[in-house]
C-alpha cells in the first residue's frame, strides 16, 4: 500500500511538471498572439515565424506526451475530463490542428487558403489554447459537473461510468448563464493567456536579434506581465482562502476549509518553490521590460513558471487532496490515490520516466545548435 | 445506448483515422527511402545525391506538418469520444500512448528542425544522423500505436480487478512484444515503404514525362524500386503471419474477410468475387457470386496446412461441436454470468460479505474472457459487415499483388532505360500512386471493421465503450473534422503539386 501511495505521488509530480513545462512552453502561443502587434512589416514576421517555428513542435509534443502521461497514469481523470468536458478539449485540439501546418504551409505556393488566413489560425491558436487551457487547469480546484459510478459496467442500458451532468460538456466552466459557472476558471484562463504572451515577448527579445522587435516586445511584457499578475495574484490569494475536498482514510471525501493553504502549511518546501518561482518570475519581467541590455529574462520567468506551475499544480493533488472535484457529487471527486493506474503499470512507466532526462539534453543540445548564429 | 451515438461515435474515429492514415505511411516510406538517398550522399560526397536529398526531404516536411496536425485528434479521442472504453482498459493502453510519447514523439520533434533548418548549421554526418532519427523516431511512434492498437484486437497481459471494475496490466512484455503486435508492426511499415516507394517513383514517373530532370529521376527510381520490393515481399511475408494470427484470435474476422459462412476442411481462398447482398446468416443463398478461387488456399494462409478446417459464420454464430466452437448465444450466457458476478461481487464488498465476494470472484474469472458478449442483445451482433470486410482484403491483396509486379518491372525497365522512353509506362507509374493509397486504407478496413462490434476482442464492445455525450455534439465535430481535414488536405496537395512543378534545386 505504502508502496503505490509513493508512485502515486510520483506520476502527480511528473504529470504536473509536464503540465509546468507546457505552460512555460506557451511561449510559441503567445509569441503567435502576438504576430499583429510585434510584427509590423513583412521581414518582421517573417523573423517572428522563423523564431517561432522552430520550436513550435516542442510544445505541441509536450501536449501530446501531457496527454498520454496522464491516461497512463491517471486514466480515470482522462475518461471523466475527456469524455466529459468534450467541447473544451475539442477547442484546445482543434486550435492545434491549424496551428500544427501552419507554420510550414504559410509561405508556400498553392496553400489554397493565402498567408493571412495562416496568420489567423496562428493567431487563433495562440488565443484559445493558453485560455481554454487555463480554464480547464482551474476545474482542477473549481471542479466539474459529473458523477462516477464504477458499477455501471454492468448495465447493459447504461454502461457509462463517468457522466457529465450538464449538457454544455465542459463550456459550462467559462460561459456565463448556468449555475456552473466559475468567474475564477476564466481568471485563470486570461491570467495564461497574458503569462503566455508574457513569455512569448521574452522569448523573441532573447531570440531575435532585430531592434524595432525587441523594442517593441518590451512594451508588450509590461502591458501583459501587469495584466497577468491583476489576473493570478487574486486567483491564487484566493485559492489559498478557498475550500477543498480531502479523502479520508476510508476514501470518502469531505469539506475541508483553507484546504489548499493548509496543503501549503503540510508541504514546506512548497513555499519555497512558490516564493523562487514568483521572484523568477518578476525578476524575468523586470530586467525584460526595463533592462535594454538584458535578453535573459525568458529564463529566469520560464524557470519561475514553472517552479510556480508546479507547486500549484501539487497543491491540488498532494496531501489527499481531490484534485477533480466533482460539482455534482462530492463523493464522484478524483484523487491521486482513487483515480491512478495500478501499481504495476505506475511501476512500469516510472522506468519509461527515466529517459526524460536524456530527452531534455538531447533537444537543449540540438536547440543549441540551431540557435548559433 | 443510443445507436446513433456509437454510430457516428465510429464514423468520427474512422474519418480522422483514415485522414491521418493518408500521411503516416508516406512519413514512413518516404522517409527512409530520402534516408538513403542522403546516406549515398554522406559516403560519395556526389552534390546530385544532395540536391535529390533535399528535393524528397522537401515533400516529406510538407507531408509531415499534415500528419502531425491529424494525430494529435486520435490520441485524445480514445478519451473524448470513447471515455468507458478509456476507463476500463486505460491501465494498460495508455502505457503505450504514453512511451509513445516520451520516446518516440521528441524524437522526431526535435530532429526533424536539423532536417529543415541545420543544412548550413550542422556537419554532414549530423545532419544524416537527423533525418534518420527523425524517421526512426516516426517509426518507434508506429510501434506502440501499433502495440496499442494490436492489444486491442489480442488482448493479453493484464488482469480484471472487480475493485476496480477495470482490466490492469500484469505482463508489460506481454503487450509490448505481442506476436499480434510484432507481426501488425512489421506489416503495417513495410507495407508503408510500399507506399513511400511508389510515391517516389510516380513522382519521378511525371518528370520523365514532362522529359524534365530525367538523371534525377532515374536515380530516384533507381533507390525507391529497391524500397519498394523489399517492402512488399516483406508486407507479404507478414501478412500471411496477419492471416494466422487473425484466423486464431480472432476467426470471425477471417470469415468476414472471405465472406465465408460456412466453414470446411480444405477452405478454398477467393481471389475475388462479389458478395451476394441477398444473403443472411439463416437463408443457403450463396454468399459470394462470380468468383474466381483458389482450392485449399484460404486452409494453408489461416494454418501453413492445406488441409485444415476454417470456421465459417455459422460456425461461429452457432456452434460447432465437431471442432470445438461455442456458440455466441453461449457466450453471451458466460458473459452475462460475469458481468452478474461482477454486480454480486461488489454488493457483497460493500456490505463486507468476503465469503460471498470469493464466490462471486470465482464465477467471474471463470467468465470473464465471454465478459464482452454479456452486452450483445442478439448473437447476430457478433458478425461484422461482411461486404466491406471483404472487398477491403480482397482490394488491398489484388494491389498488393500488383505492386510487387510493378516494383520488380520498374526495377528492371529503369535499369535498362526503357521506362525513361516509354510515355506509357511513366504514366502508369504517375496513376500507381492513387492505387497505394487505397491499398494502404484497405488494410486498415480489414483490421478495424472486420473487428466489429469490438473495441477489445471479447471483452468490451463499441456499444459500451463509447462517451455518454449528446449525439449532436459528435455530429458537429465530426462534420469541423471532415470540412477542416478536407480543406487542409486540399491546402497540402496544392502545396505538394507545386513544389513538384518546381523540381529540384539546381
Amino acid at each position: 500500500m505504502e508502496n503505490i501511495i509513493f508512485y502515486q505521488h510520483y506520476w502527480w509530480f511528473l504529470v504536473s511538471l509536464l503540465a509546468a513545462l507546457l505552460v512555460f512552453l506557451f511561449f510559441v502561443q503567445g509569441g503567435q498572439s502576438l504576430v499583429y502587434q510585434i510584427g509590423k512589416t513583412d521581414s518582421e514576421f517573417q523573423l517572428l515565424l522563423d523564431s517561432l517555428g522552430k520550436k513550435w513542435e516542442l510544445t505541441f509534443t509536450t501536449l501530446v506526451t501531457f496527454g498520454g502521461a496522464f491516461f497512463a497514469s491517471f486514466p480515470l481523470f482522462y475518461s471523466t475530463s475527456f469524455g466529459g468536458a468534450y467541447w473544451v478539449w475539442m477547442l484546445i485540439l482543434f486550435s492545434f490542428v491549424i496551428q500544427a501546418v501552419s507554420f510550414e504551409y504559410i509561405h508556400k505556393q498553392g496553400n489554397l487558403l493565402g498567408k493571412s488566413t495562416y496568420k489567423a489560425f496562428l493567431f487563433t491558436n495562440g488565443l484559445l489554447a493558453p485560455i481554454l487551457v487555463g480554464a480547464a487547469v482551474s476545474t482542477l480546484f473549481f471542479g466539474g459537473e459529473f458523477i462516477i459510478n464504477r458499477g455501471n459496467i454492468v448495465d447493459a442500458a447504461n454502461p457509462t461510468i463517468s457522466a457529465w451532468t450538464t449538457n454544455w460538456h465542459g463550456l459550462e466552466a467559462v460561459w456565463g448563464g448556468t449555475t456552473h459557472f466559475h468567474l475564477w476558471n476564466v481568471v485563470l484562463g486570461l491570467a495564461v493567456f497574458f503569462l503566455a504572451r508574457s513569455l512569448g515577448c521574452l522569448y523573441f527579445i532573447n531570440n531575435i536579434d532585430n531592434n524595432e522587435i525587441r523594442s517593441r516586445s518590451r512594451k508588450q511584457l509590461l502591458i501583459n506581465a501587469i495584466a497577468f499578475l491583476v489576473c493570478f495574484l487574486p486567483y491564487l490569494i484566493n485559492l489559498l482562502f478557498k475550500d477543498g475536498l480531502t479523502e479520508q482514510a476510508n476514501g470518502v471525501l469531505v469539506v475541508e476549509n483553507y484546504k489548499y493553504f493548509h496543503n501549503l502549511l503540510a508541504n514546506p518546501w512548497l513555499i519555497a518553490l512558490l516564493l523562487v518561482g514568483v521572484v523568477g518570475v518578476l525578476y524575468g519581467f523586470i530586467i525584460g521590460s526595463f533592462c535594454k541590455k538584458s535578453t535573459k529574462g525568458i529564463w529566469f520567468s520560464g524557470i519561475g513558471v514553472v517552479l510556480v506551475v508546479l507547486t500549484v499544480l501539487l497543491l491540488a493533488g498532494f496531501n489527499s487532496t481531490a484534485y477533480y472535484p466533482s460539482n455534482t457529487d462530492i463523493q464522484s471527486s478524483l484523487t491521486v490515490s482513487n483515480s491512478s493506474s495500478s501499481l504495476f503499470t505506475l511501476r512500469t512507466m516510472s522506468v519509461v520516466s527515466l529517459f526524460i532526462p536524456f530527452v531534455i539534453a538531447y533537444i537543449w543540445y540540438v536547440w543549441r545548435k540551431l540557435d548559433k548564429k | 445506448m443510443d445507436l446513433s451515438l456509437i454510430d457516428w461515435s465510429r464514423a468520427q474515429f474512422a474519418l480522422t483515422a483514415m485522414f491521418h492514415w493518408i500521411f503516416v505511411p508516406l512519413t514512413l516510406g518516404l522517409g527512409v527511402i530520402m534516408c538513403i538517398y542522403e546516406t549515398i550522399y554522406y559516403r560519395t560526397g556526389d552534390e546530385k545525391w544532395k540536391r535529390l536529398a533535399k528535393f524528397w526531404i522537401k515533400l516529406f516536411g510538407i507531408n509531415f506538418a499534415i500528419g502531425v496536425a491529424t494525430g494529435i485528434i486520435l490520441e485524445f479521442e480514445f478519451g473524448t469520444n470513447w471515455s468507458n472504453y478509456s476507463y476500463f482498459v486505460g491501465d494498460i493502453f495508455g502505457a503505450p500512448l504514453a512511451i509513445e510519447g516520451i520516446v518516440a514523439f521528441f524524437l522526431e520533434a526535435t530532429f526533424i528542425g536539423v532536417l529543415f533548418f541545420g543544412w548550413d548549421k550542422v556537419s554532414k554526418g549530423f545532419h544524416l544522423a537527423s533525418t534518420w532519427l527523425t524517421v526512426g523516431g516516426a517509426t518507434i511512434s508506429a510501434w506502440w500505436i501499433l502495440v496499442a492498437n494490436a492489444w486491442m484486437q489480442f488482448p493479453a497481459g493484464m488482469d480484471f480487478n472487480p475493485d476496480t471494475a477495470r482490466n490492469e496490466l500484469t505482463d508489460f512484455w506481454a503487450v509490448a512484444l505481442s506476436p499480434v503486435a510484432v507481426n501488425k508492426f512489421f506489416h503495417t511499415v513495410l507495407s508503408a515503404w510500399m507506399l513511400g516507394a511508389a510515391f517516389v517513383i510516380g513522382i519521378s514517373s511525371w518528370f520523365l514525362l514532362k522529359k524534365r530532370n530525367e538523371e534525377f529521376a532515374k536515380n530516384s527510381i533507381k533507390v525507391a524500386t529497391l524500397v519498394g520490393i523489399a517492402g512488399i515481399v516483406l508486407t507479404f511475408w507478414t501478412g500471411h503471419g496477419s492471416a494466422q494470427k487473425v484466423a486464431k484470435y480472432q476467426p470471425m474476422k477471417l470469415a468476414a474477410m472471405e465472406g465465408l459462412y460456412e466453414g470446411q476442411a480444405g477452405n478454398e481462398l477467393i481471389g475475388f468475387g462479389i458478395v451476394n447482398p441477398a444473403k443472411t446468416l439463416d437463408n443457403d443463398k450463396d454468399a459470394i457470386l462470380l468468383k474466381i478461387a483458389f482450392p485449399k488456399m484460404l486452409s494453408w494462409l489461416a494454418t501453413n496446412d492445406v488441409n485444415a478446417f476454417v470456421p465459417g459464420i455459422k460456425d461461429l454464430v452457432y456452434g460447432n461441436e465437431e471442432h470445438n466452437i461455442v456458440s455466441v448465444e453461449q457466450k453471451m450466457e458466460y458473459g452475462k454470468v460475469a458481468q452478474e458476478a461482477l454486480r454480486t461481487y461488489r454488493e457483497a464488498k460493500k456490505t463486507d460479505n468476503s465469503e460471498q465476494a470469493a464466490i462471486a470472484q470465482a464465477t467471474l474469472n471463470e467468465n470473464m474472457q465471454s465478459f464482452g458478449y454479456g452486452f450483445f442483445h442478439d448473437a447476430k451482433e457478433a458478425i461484422p459487415p461482411v461486404g466491406l470486410t471483404f472487398y477491403a482484403f480482397h482490394i488491398m491483396v489484388i494491389l498488393g499483388g500488383y505492386f510487387l509486379l510493378f516494383f520488380i518491372a520498374y526495377w528492371w525497365l529503369n535499369k535498362k532505360g526503357i521506362l525513361a522512353k516509354n510515355k506509357l509506362l511513366q504514366l502508369l507509374g504517375l496513376l500507381s500512386i492513387p492505387l497505394a493509397y487505397i491499398c494502404s486504407q484497405a488494410g486498415w478496413i480489414v483490421a478495424e471493421v472486420g473487428r466489429q462490434p469490438w473495441a477489445i476482442q471479447n471483452i468490451l464492445p463499441v456499444s459500451a465503450s463509447v462517451s455518454k455525450i449528446p449525439t449532436t455534439s459528435v455530429q458537429i465535430t465530426f462534420f469541423v473534422f471532415l470540412a477542416v481535414f478536407s480543406i487542409l488536405l486540399i491546402a497540402e496537395l496544392g502545396i505538394m503539386l507545386k513544389a513538384i512543378k518546381k523540381g529540384p534545386e539546381e
